[in-house]
């Protein structure tokens, strides 16, 4: 109903004159409309901000930025495959304790080498954990996966409480800054265009991904996993694929978050941090990448504004808002501005005749009809 | 040798014995009806042959392999397709992008990741789809269509990978007769290449459309012939006047 609604919509948009059901359908009548606009004005307002904030800020804007990028990782996951992973803090905490080991024990702190380091710490991580729980030779369920995900992130954050050689308790102090050659990475206007050069990177990497036919066979492992296999799919591996993407990035996130914090703690790979970014996926917008980042941006600042303001009951009132968009707006904040055929989107580059095709096979179509 | 052969096929669900030596057997390019009362197993059988469920005992042999332990994927890629008695169509994604879905299944993942098969896939689609006669709703999604059509989306889907054996599980269910007539029509072309086995409890339509029928009941085959021996068998007449 909401796609049909939206399709005649944009027509009215674009040919008013023309009633919908006469046109010879086209890919344009669906083209994306909102997305780019509001993908637009994201970026240049994360390029302005800066410029405009105090320097307290940029740092609170870069640790945004950062976590934006760890959002993006569980939106591919869950967003778009349909992986209820309620462990993504492991990736991303391992990834930060590996890169601060990395810093404090061997001297390393080459941009070039701890920010690849840390993604395949997370990529390994997750292509043991999904491996685990995602490649049996039947389905696994979503219950299975998602309490086995969970009960990894739990138990990493024990593990690193109690292991003397992770810092126990107080993780690790004081990292030593990311390096290119001489120079060093600290907290400031250099460091937040670094983060957000990155996020524009992946977010690209990820558009390509979910818009390619592989992000096709993505849709339909989330809208109905018996159906692809019976297609002749390999659901599974397609999970597991996408759960080892999911936890790269997450990785990437998460030492690009211990150099610029400075430190690592257990919590990072826990389970406040692994809802945390459930959160913000649900609150943008899942099976949007804008969406995850919007909602990474506004749950941080809302919090960071409330916590100032309200500074006893703050998560209080941030848990409700939360509560009332999952209740009334489960698509996220997105779906105000997008609709769900825009959402869905298509998949795959279009072939340059497609229109004209279109228009013959449904004129052939109208002649067979027609006696 | 047949294409398709089910022998033997026992299967109990706790204390339900809901099929109790049942046995298949389909040609190339045979459309074979599976028909029986309620309750007889012809929805289990198809499971098990399908590889949605797997039988308690007994041999599924296609293309001359034992099927038996086989995944879904497994069978979809030995050339077996399925169509569900619930339509499945995926309903946000477009008629076309639910076609080529279908078809895409057995790209290679590099392919898929760079989309290199779709530009190949496109007149597949569209053939597919104006074979259905959804081609002018191509763009629409699917939740948008009328069930019947949601039904031949779904026959077009099953069909999209070019199986050698088709299961359709009550394809006419909920259609109007109009839509039943049209549903017939579309299948018949598609006997050059591929056989059917089709639970239906439209016995007019099995009847316009099969060339061999089985009948179970209780979990057993009660009878399998041409339609013409079918029709004439007493036993059969008495379940479905018993029924009546």
């Amino acid at each position: 109903m909401g796609a049909a609604k939206q399709i005649v919509r944009v027509n009215v948009g674009g040919e008013a004159d023309v009633p919908a059901l006469e046109r010879a359908p086209t890919e344009r009548a669906i083209g994306r409309k909102v997305l780019p606009i509001v993908e637009g004005v994201v970026l240049v307002a994360a390029l302005v901000a800066p410029l405009l904030l105090q320097d307290y800020l940029t740092v609170f804007a870069t640790r945004v930025v950062i976590l934006a990028l760890f959002a993006l990782s569980f939106d591919l996951v869950w967003g778009y495959a349909g992986i209820m992973s309620f462990g993504q803090a492991l990736f991303f905490g391992s990834a930060g304790y590996g890169v601060a080991l990395l810093a404090r024990d061997l001297d390393i702190t080459n941009i070039f080498l701890v920010l690849p380091a840390g993604t395949i710490i997370g990529l390994t991580f997750a292509l043991l954990l999904g491996g685990f729980l995602l490649l049996g030779r039947h389905p696994s369920s979503v219950i299975f996966v998602s309490l086995g995900t969970l009960t990894g992130s739990y138990a990493a954050d024990r593990l690193a409480r109690g292991w003397y050689y992770l810092g126990g308790q107080n993780g690790i102090p004081s990292i030593a800054p990311m390096t290119v050659g001489s120079y060093e990475f600290s907290e400031g206007p250099a460091f937040y265009y670094l983060v957000l050069g990155i996020l524009v990177v992946v977010y690209l990497l990820c558009r390509f991904l979910v818009r390619s036919q592989f992000g096709l066979a993505l849709a339909g492992l989330r809208e109905n996993e018996q159906r692809i296999a019976f297609f002749g799919y390999k659901a599974q591996h397609l999970k597991a694929i996408i759960f080892a993407i999911g936890g790269a990035v997450a990785g990437l996130a998460g030492s690009l978050y211990a150099f610029h914090e400075g430190f690592v703690w257990p919590n990072m790979v826990g389970v406040v941090v692994s809802t945390q970014v459930v959160l913000y996926v649900l609150f943008g917008g899942s099976g949007t990448l804008i969406g995850a980042v919007i909602g990474a941006v506004i749950v941080e600042g809302v919090s960071f504004w409330l916590s100032d303001n309200y500074r006893d009951i703050w998560p209080i009132i941030l848990g409700l808002l939360l509560l009332l968009v999952i209740l009334f707006r489960p698509l996220g904040l997105i779906s105000f501005v997008l609709g769900e055929r825009e959402r869905v989107g298509s998949f795959g580059a279009r072939p340059k005749k497609t229109e004209k095709q279109t228009e013959k096979h449904s004129l052939k179509e109208k002649r067979n009809a027609a006696p | 040798m047949p294409l398709l052969e089910a022998a033997g096929i026992k299967k109990i669900f706790g204390k339900l014995t809901a099929l109790d030596g049942a046995a298949l057997t389909v040609g190339e390019n045979e459309f074979h009806g599976l028909i029986g009362p309620n309750g007889s197993g012809k929805s289990t059988l198809m499971k098990c042959i399908a590889g949605a469920e797997v039988p308690t005992q007994g041999k599924v042999s296609f293309v001359n392999t034992d099927i038996t332990a086989f995944t879904p994927t497994e069978r979809a890629r030995a050339g077996m397709s399925l169509k569900f008695q619930i339509t499945s169509v995926l309903p946000t994604l477009t008629l076309y992008d639910n076609i080529l879905l279908a078809l895409q299944a057995q790209s290679s993942l590099f392919d898929l990741l760079f989309s290199r098969t779709r530009g190949v896939l496109h007149d597949q689609v569209m053939t597919m789809l104006t074979q259905f006669r959804l081609a002018d709703r191509a763009f629409d999604a699917a939740a948008a269509l009328s069930h019947g059509q949601q039904q031949w989306l779904e026959i077009a889907m099953a069909l999209a990978g070019k199986p050698r054996l088709l299961l359709l599980d009550e394809p006419t269910g909920g259609m109007s007769l109009e839509e039943r007539r049209v549903t017939g029509e579309l299948l018949q072309p598609i006997k050059q290449h591929c056989s059917l086995v089709i639970v239906e409890h439209d016995l007019d339509f099995i009847r316009d459309i099969c060339d061999r029928l089985t009948v179970l009941d209780q979990g057993k085959v009660l009878a399998s012939g041409t339609v013409s021996e079918i029709q004439a068998n007493k036993a059969v007449q008495e379940i479905y006047l018993r029924r009546a």
